[in-house]
């Protein structure tokens, strides 16, 4: 059976394409950014996943507001990159893995998920920023992906409970795929910030990391909190945080924290990177 | 964990993107969603009257757009995420946005947020 190894944290802010692209690795802005993912990458060479599920949050590259679906799973056998309008480099093409797409699916829907499932879906900053991140170049030796879209755009947008739920209904669903693959789960996004308003620029270090602390350990507790009280935490984009718990869900082991790195600002937000280890 | 403290729509300073603002703000985030493509950004360039009136935006939409105020085109119905990609065309990043909703200098607003971090 398929087994879920671990779960991965990362930002996907887009100026990070930017800062990659360009190799800003040791530019003293970047650098207490750059220097959270070396452990996760000794861990990935040792660990050697085959899979990686990535929850994200499209922003205006593969939906827009006449058709939103509130959780959307790719099915395809490729997924690309595409100029999102304002500069970062679009990364081209990323493999896909559509029969434990369509296992997962399967399973969520039997489990009261009612999926939009999609054949084609163009993936975003959101996907490839942190794909990138952990993985690097896509070209060779590609690492087979799932991106798992969650609308954070337009609300309502589902509770965080809700998330949490979807993503133990998708962990259920790996666990029963009839494969010897390792997966790892992504989520993406966040952590507080705000783009929009008179309360632009808000960052919250203290809720941040209560969050990181809590959702090793806690997970269900931190899933109580409502979208009003998270935006007010975590600011309007920081909502994205609903994606780190749709990651946690899947994760029903024991659970580990392996490694942690926090630093504010990259752009508007503060970034945060975690791997937990989710032993059998 | 304290739930439900808030209520979504009495939030400060926090415009929530729901149906009411989709309804009022769809022509313009149409439009911006439209800049995915390098050459619906170079037709707004060469012409962008003509481009919003393609696009069907309302009198108040146009004069946000003409006027590059972020705080006006959200007030219109404008989705910050699409906005962006307008303000990208206008040459804007996030954190000039950032300092114009704030009333900040560009690099007040940076040193703002470096200054949460510590």
């Amino acid at each position: 059976m398929a087994r879920i190894i671990g779960g991965l944290t990362s930002s996907h802010i887009p100026a990070v394409g930017a800062a990659y692209a360009k190799k800003q690795f040791e530019d003293p802005y970047w650098k207490p950014f750059f220097e959270g993912y070396p452990p996760v990458h000794k861990w990935l060479a040792e660990q050697k996943p085959d899979v990686a599920v990535v929850f994200y949050n499209d922003h205006g590259l593969n939906f827009f507001l006449d058709k939103m679906p509130t959780f959307a799973i790719g099915a395809a056998f490729e997924y690309e990159n595409q100029d999102e309008g304002w500069g970062i480099p679009a990364l081209g093409k990323f493999k896909g893995y559509p029969e434990l797409s369509w296992q997962i699916i399967d399973g969520v829907v039997a489990d009261g998920f009612d999926v939009c499932s999609c054949q084609e879906m163009a993936v975003d900053h959101g996907f490839s920023v942190p794909v990138q991140l952990f993985w690097g170049d896509q070209t060779k030796n590609p690492i087979k992906t799932i991106p798992i879209c969650v609308n954070t755009v337009q609300h309502p947008v589902p509770t965080p409970m809700r998330c949490y739920r979807f993503g133990q209904a998708i962990g259920r669903a790996i666990a029963a795929f009839p494969g010897n693959e390792k997966v790892v789960i992504l989520g993406t996004g966040g952590m507080s910030h705000q783009l929009d308003g008179k309360r632009a620029g808000f960052i919250n270090k203290k809720f941040d990391l209560m969050c990181m602390e809590k959702i090793v350990d806690h997970p269900e507790e931190l899933a109580e909190i409502s979208t009003a009280d998270l935006i007010q935490e975590a600011g309007a984009q920081g909502l994205e945080f609903i994606l780190w718990l749709a990651m946690r869900g899947c994760l029903t082991g024991k659970v580990k924290r392996l490694h942690q790195n926090y630093h504010i600002p990259i752009s508007n937000t503060a970034a945060g990177t975690l791997l937990l280890e989710n032993a059998a | 964990m304290s739930t439900h403290a808030h209520e979504l729509h009495e939030l400060p300073d926090t415009v929530i993107f729901d149906g009411r603002e989709a309804m009022k703000g769809y022509p313009l985030n149409k439009m911006c969603y439209s800049f995915n493509r390098a050459d619906a950004r170079e037709d707004f360039r060469r012409d962008s009257e003509a481009y919003m009136t393609r696009f069907g935006l309302t009198e108040q939409q146009k004069a946000a757009v003409r006027a590059r105020n972020v705080a006006q085109l959200i007030e219109v119905g404008g989705n910050i995420y699409y906005l962006a990609k307008l303000a990208g065309i206008f040459g804007l990043g996030v954190q000039d946005l950032g300092a114009q909703q704030t009333g900040m200098t560009v690099e007040a607003f940076k040193d703002m947020l470096k200054k949460q971090g510590e």
